[in-house]
């Protein structure tokens, strides 16, 4: 298997996001963690956005009230 | 999932009552048009979509004039990106600690709520579902009808917008730590 290519912190930039959200295939994200493992400015850039996302994870996260629950409840039964 | 639904409708409405309206709704019409799902894999992107579609219905019924400069930003409304990190990030400003911390430590859960409520909807809806639902990219792209390109560009967009406005909302809330750390903090 041949090891992951190495990158330059403006080609690492670009994929931030896409690395967090998963949305990478597999090289290239064996790729950024090569990358991430040697390069501290890259790594604490990727550490805050992850951070960011959590927070916005915390504030936009909401449970569904019971009131909907027992009307979807009621719609469940009737299908 | 019913959580992740209400999470988006009430961001998507701004207000409870119409998001469990919404959410109410769009299960109805999801189950009476189940048999239209070819792929199950494919379920959360179709739910959300059915959900997306009859949020577009029912501002129509209620004559709800959405304005594109205010709720449906063009794709090719460019400015400039805008990320916290490099504004936070200077060299000079490493000898006295940890700025990103600072920062993050004093973001309020209403300050993000109303940094997402200020974003265009094509923009809010994509960032909601990609950051706080964790939605894949493909199944956002199954919600809104709009190819996977377009998701990666709204979602890059939609995010430097609201990063724009956090950073807007610390100065405002006199953050002058995230300003300039090198300043006594007035008593």
């Amino acid at each position: 298997m041949n090891s992951p290519r190495d990158i330059s912190c403006d080609e690492a930039l670009k994929h931030v996001f896409e690395f967090i959200d998963r949305e990478l295939d597999h090289g290239r994200h064996a790729e950024m963690e090569q990358h991430l493992a040697k390069c501290r400015s890259c790594f604490s850039r990727v550490e805050f956005e992850k951070r960011l996302k959590v927070k916005l994870q915390e504030a936009g996260g909401q449970k569904a009230p019971d009131s909907l629950r027992a009307r979807v409840g009621k719609l469940l039964c009737n299908y | 999932m019913l959580d992740m639904l209400y999470s988006t409708a009430v961001r998507l409405t701004r207000n409870p009552a119409d998001a469990e309206d919404l959410v109410a709704e769009a299960v109805a019409k999801a189950l009476a048009n189940l048999d239209s799902l070819k792929d199950p894999s494919c379920l959360r992107g179709w739910v959300f979509r059915v959900m997306h579609n009859t949020h577009t219905s029912m501002c129509r019924k209620r004559s709800v004039r959405r304005e594109v400069s205010l709720n449906e930003a063009t794709d090719d409304d460019d400015e400039g990106d805008f990320w916290l990190f490099e504004r936070l990030h200077q060299p000079f400003l490493l000898w006295w600690g940890n700025p990103e911390q600072v920062f993050l430590d004093n973001v309020l859960r209403d300050d993000i709520v109303r940094a997402l409520d200020k974003l265009p909807e094509n923009y809010r809806m994509v960032v909601i579902m990609a950051d706080v639902e964790e939605l894949t990219y493909e199944e956002i792209g199954e919600a809104l009808g709009v190819p996977v390109g377009t998701v990666r560009s709204r979602l890059s967009r939609g995010r430097s917008m609201l990063q724009k406005t956090l950073w807007h909302q610390a100065k405002e809330a006199g953050l002058k730590a995230v300003e300039n750390p090198s300043e006594p903090r007035e008593r």
